[in-house]
């Protein structure tokens, strides 16, 4: 029997099989140094419906991603990760570098990896999309925020391409309506377009 | 009778909070979390915070008895606070660790001790009116 996609974009082939009748719990691991963030973002996290771990640092991370260890990359903590979000200030690895840590992997670098922060920085904000985040959210993080990164993960299948940052940070030239990227600070417009400019030229 | 006195207490109490600037919309974000399932979830990351708060006074007051001033450290120290502070909602607090971070950035030893004050007054302020606030509203 054939069964009719509801979805259009189920004609876009996905590395991997999902069953868009019955999305599938994506799980998230978060990683920060701060008790309360941590507490707050896992229970954003599983009210938005992913299974979420918690860890306080990158050094954690790794070690729950398997790079750490001389173990095999079958030991993948319990779970598949298929997105991992990290606080950008964190004494001893710092956001970026456990981005940049999981960009170099061979076994990890098609995670997309989000970037939180309470710093409004354009040139931080470049960076970390240089470096191959996914997205930049700002702290405190909105269920509004997971929401939108759950569409993206969910419709994209975790493979992530220059495209897809492209549609994405067009919230400025986009006639449709899109939620607010930086509701709470002036927002830099020019940073995401850039950051697009430079990914298109890659 | 009693019950709807109560009800209103709490929700002027709340209120109050909001419109003199003691909190500010993130609480509410927080609120919004809470269901039957959790239904101590803000007192909780509330407590969280200031367990977390009280221990990072207590190293800033340490950093202040140490000349030179350590501003780099300071600094850190009050952005981890800003940092919970403003994951709470908690406004008053945020806004004098920001003017506490202007000080670092400026050097100013005097300035940062003035402004560590004041960080610690609200804090107090913040931590008294929300005990009360959950007393009752529990």
């Amino acid at each position: 029997m054939h069964q009719t996609p509801h979805f259009p974009f189920l004609s876009i082939p996905t590395r991997f099989s999902i069953s868009l009748m019955d999305p599938p719990e994506l799980h998230v691991l978060a990683v920060d140094d701060s008790t309360v963030d941590r507490k707050v973002i896992q229970k954003l996290l599983q009210i938005s419906s992913f299974k979420v771990t918690v860890v306080e640092s990158g050094s954690r991370a790794l070690q729950y991603l398997g790079l750490d260890q001389e173990k095999n990359s079958d030991c993948f903590g319990d779970l598949k990760v298929n997105l991992i979000m990290t606080d950008y200030s964190m004494p001893g690895m710092t956001g970026f570098e456990l981005l940049k840590k999981i960009k170099e992997s061979s076994t990890l670098r098609e995670i997309p990896v989000v970037i939180m922060s309470s710093e409004n920085s354009l040139t931080r904000i470049d960076r970390c999309l240089e470096e191959g985040a996914e997205d930049y959210l700002l702290k405190p993080v909105k269920l509004s925020d997971l929401r939108r990164l759950k569409d993206t993960i969910l419709k994209t299948g975790s493979q992530l391409t220059g495209q897809t940052l492209t549609r994405k940070r067009k919230h400025n030239s986009d006639p449709s309506p899109k939620p607010d990227y930086h509701d709470q600070t002036p927002s830099p417009p020019s940073s995401p377009q850039q950051a697009q400019t430079k990914r298109a030229r890659l | 009778m009693e019950q709807n006195h109560t009800k209103r207490q709490i929700k002027v109490t709340r209120n109050s909070l909001f419109e003199q600037g003691y909190l500010d919309e993130q609480f509410t974000q927080l609120e919004d979390l809470q269901d039957d399932a959790n239904p101590n979830f803000v007192e909780e990351i509330v407590t969280s915070f200031f367990s977390d708060s009280t221990r990072l006074i207590r190293n800033v007051e340490t950093a202040l008895e140490n000349y030179p001033l350590d501003f780099c450290k300071l600094d850190d120290y009050m952005h981890q606070f800003m940092g919970s502070s403003s994951s709470i909602g908690a406004k008053k607090v945020r806004n004098e660790c920001t003017q506490f971070q202007e000080y670092c950035k400026a050097r100013n030893d005097d300035g940062c001790i003035r402004a560590f004050q004041r960080v610690k007054q609200e804090h107090a302020t913040l931590k008294r009116k929300l005990e009360a606030y959950f007393q009752v509203s529990l």
